[in-house]
């Protein structure tokens, strides 16, 4: 206690629990990057609406919105007729805002599910993509919908985030089985990819003998795209993963506490065996929705809450899940912003981008946490 | 007698199978227990059912005369604290925040600290002597402190007993007493319960009020060390054929040298130490005498040698001791004056330098005990 003797006495009031400071400047810094991009978004494209125009119709749309709500008027009718008051607003309307309105609450909702698939794991690394999870959601709405369609019809995103919550729950009891037999962190990774290719596999397979029209559905999808996005699906999205983030901040205490290991969780009072389950089933849903609405998209789930840690300098869920939400937010919106203009108009796959923004962080993550444990 | 902490028939294990069984202990509040016994024994397996982590398979542990198994995890974690054995690896998490852990079951659903809690991660932290370590990041500590914010972060917790894991791992000699003065200070002074397991048998001997030796599938004893501890407990616990243990000087010494005697110490009084401890190392066996029974080198030889002869305290040295001696002494090849001085108990040890010269057994002068030179025969 050599170090203890220059210091006398602290004051009470240094002791500090969690820099608020902080975590406002950075949840201001990403709402502010949201606002931007959002802009952007809807600003840039094959049709280019000026930004004055952009406020104007949203003006109008909001207004009359509001309007019509108050009073109870027809809503639906006056709205329509503002949205098709011109091509511009119509693009607005239908295509631009419900698309980046989704890339925003899918890409919040990947990125909490990588965090809670991460505290479950007590390994950063984790995430639904490497750990095979994406795949197998994958590979079961690609069975519902080449097998399904024919006998149903349409199939409505609901059922797709069903079909994609089963699979992910199948895949990660699979892992979890083998995380009881492997206590090492890097085999489990290998163990989630292998059962990732599996299912890759799985679905190539079933395509090849799909009938061309119901693949064509499959490809697109599981390409990973924003594009097609519409009113229905941001409801869709809303509804699941509004209540699945509430659901994880109400859990930011034990999931603080659950950082220092089972034993000590335990001790504290926590029952670790509802809680573990409720941490999965809670980030398959939120993956599984995103898996459902948009397709796989890789990476955004390690990489997301490693910056968003690295920028709160904590690791204090009650910070980290609202930031990492509005962090994964602003990162989705903008690499859907560059996956639909850079190569215009050819559209590049959502995952494409992620990956190469996502991957290098990942790698950045691995070299440094290894140094680390040597050192 | 009311016993604030009691197991009755205990009998722990994994997955239904029973490792130890029949563990009675009784402790009153405010006592420290030492779990001792061999690696594996399953020191770790007792405390663990004592804190819930693992479930008991028979017998019942009873807090304040209330059955442990019926309370909810929030009121054991408002009476039981641990200090494990995992080596946690928090990700920027600083120490404070480690303590402040302690208020979980305290604390409402988002975990708010009040005023109060706040109060209580700063008196945890200062009692642990760690609070310039209080805004460092976790990762970056050493181990001592380490050990220490885990025990502010159980003392934080308000618990009335605490469980510790072999908390002196990895910690130098240094931080070994620090933390268990700590753990004294807080058994003294708020009548906190310790219960722990510890390596150092030294150490568990003086900081412990009661020790529970554990070996084998049951419970070898359980008492204050004074009364458990005879002379060869720790041999027998441990399993030492080859070494021994000094219960007096609470020291270890290795394995003594094999076959008869090549060389007689002419010791006394301490200067023999050096002399035995250098022919030990060459493993050279050796004899020694004539030592008084309370001497300090008698305590040493006799576990270093099976050749001591040994005199009586307060008693002038025998002819028939004398005799015993010189018939080992002529035996050897050597002889070492150890440069006990000789006076009015212990004359007869010079008569047995002046046989050796005189029987042309050469004879080693130690004068300076720091100079200790022992040729091999």
């Amino acid at each position: 206690m050599s170090n203890t003797t220059g210091i006398p006495s602290v004051n009470k009031e240094k002791i500090k629990l969690g820099n608020i400071g902080r975590f406002s400047s950075v949840m201001l810094l990403l709402s502010g990057l949201l606002i931007l991009a959002l802009i952007m978004n809807v600003n840039i494209g094959s049709v280019s609406i000026a930004v004055q125009d952009v406020f104007r119709m949203l003006w109008d749309g909001i207004r009359c919105g509001v309007i019509n709500v108050i009073t109870r008027g027809n809503y639906a009718q006056e709205l329509e007729a503002v949205m098709k008051s011109s091509t511009e607003s119509q693009i607005l309307f239908s295509i631009r805002i419900p698309r980046m309105l989704l890339a925003a609450i899918l890409g919040g909702a990947l990125s909490v599910s990588g965090y809670l698939l991460q505290v479950f794991f007590r390994n950063p690394i984790a995430g639904p993509f490497v750990l095979g999870i994406s795949s197998g959601a994958k590979m079961v709405v690609g069975i519902t919908l080449i097998f399904l369609a024919r006998h149903i019809g349409t199939i409505s995103s609901l059922t797709l985030i069903l079909a994609a919550f089963i699979g992910s729950l199948l895949i990660t009891s699979i892992v979890l089985l083998f995380s009881q037999k492997v206590q090492n962190m890097s085999m489990l990774l290998v163990i989630g990819i292998m059962v990732g290719y599996i299912c890759g596999a799985v679905t190539d397979f079933c395509i090849t003998f799909a009938d061309d029209h119901d693949v064509v559905n499959l490809t697109n999808w599981s390409m990973g795209t924003f594009s097609g996005a519409s009113w229905d699906n941001v409801q869709t999205a809303v509804m699941m993963c509004v209540p699945g983030i509430l659901a994880a901040l109400l859990l930011s205490k034990p999931i603080s506490a659950y950082a220092l290991g089972e034993g000590y969780a335990q001790s504290m009072g926590i029952r670790i065996k509802p809680f573990r389950i409720l941490l999965i089933l809670l980030s398959s849903l939120l993956s599984a929705c995103v898996t459902a609405l948009a397709g796989p998209i890789s990476f955004v789930g390690i990489a997301v809450p490693h910056i968003t840690r690295t920028l709160l300098k904590s690791s204090k869920p009650a910070f980290v899940i609202p930031a990492t939400f509005l962090c994964g937010a602003v990162f989705c919106v903008f690499c859907d912003l560059i996956a639909r203009t850079v190569f215009a108009p050819t559209e590049l796959a959502i995952g494409t981008v992620t990956s190469v923004f996502g991957a290098p962080v990942v790698i950045y993550m691995m070299v440094k946490r290894r140094r680390i444990q040597e050192g | 007698m009311d016993y604030y902490f009691k197991t009755e028939n205990l009998a722990v294990g994994y997955g239904g199978n029973i490792l130890i069984h029949d563990i009675n202990v009784k402790l009153e509040k405010g006592k420290i227990l030492t779990l001792i016994g061999p690696n594996g024994a399953g020191k770790s397996t007792i405390l663990k059912s004592i804190t819930r982590q693992l479930e008991t398979i028979r017998g019942t542990v009873y807090i304040n005369a209330q059955e442990v198994a019926l309370w909810s995890p929030k009121d054991m974690a408002k009476q039981v604290a641990v200090v494990l054995t995992d080596r946690i690896r928090p990700e920027l998490m600083t120490c404070v925040e480690v303590v402040a852990m302690g208020r979980y079951p305290y604390t409402n659903l988002f975990g708010k600290l009040t005023d109060k809690d706040i109060e209580a991660v700063h008196e945890a932290l200062e009692r642990v002597h760690a609070l310039d370590l209080a805004e460092q990041d976790f990762a970056t500590l050493s181990d001592g402190q380490r050990q220490r914010i885990m025990l502010a972060r159980a003392i934080c917790q308000e618990p009335e007993i605490i469980v510790l894991d072999e908390p002196t791992a990895y910690l130098d000699i240094r931080h070994k007493i620090e933390l268990l003065d700590i753990l004294r200070e807080m058994s003294q002074k708020k009548h906190i319960t310790v219960i722990m397991s510890l390596h150092e048998i030294d150490l568990a001997m003086k900081i412990s009020d009661y020790l529970l030796c554990v070996k084998g599938d049951t419970i070898e004893a359980f008492g204050p060390p004074d009364v458990i501890l005879k002379s060869h407990t720790i041999e027998h616990l441990y399993g030492l054929d080859n070494g021994s243990y000094n219960l007096l000087f609470g020291s270890v010494e290795l394995a003594k040298p094999q076959g008869p005697p090549k060389v007689f110490v002419v010791a006394g009084g301490g200067y023999g130490i050096p002399c035995y401890r250098a022919l030990q190392k060459q493993e050279v066996p050796f004899a020694t005498g004539i030592l008084f029974e309370n001497d300090v080198d008698c305590q040493v030889a006799k576990e270093l040698s099976d050749h001591v002869i040994v005199a009586p305290a307060f008693e002038t040295i025998t002819e028939a001791q004398f005799r015993e001696a010189s018939e080992i002494l002529l035996k050897c090849d050597v002889v070492i004056d150890a440069g006990t001085p000789v006076g009015t108990f212990n004359q007869l040890n010079s008569r047995l330098l002046q046989l050796a010269e005189a029987k042309k057994i050469p004879v080693h002068h130690n004068k300076n005990k720091q100079e200790v030179q022992v040729w091999k025969p």
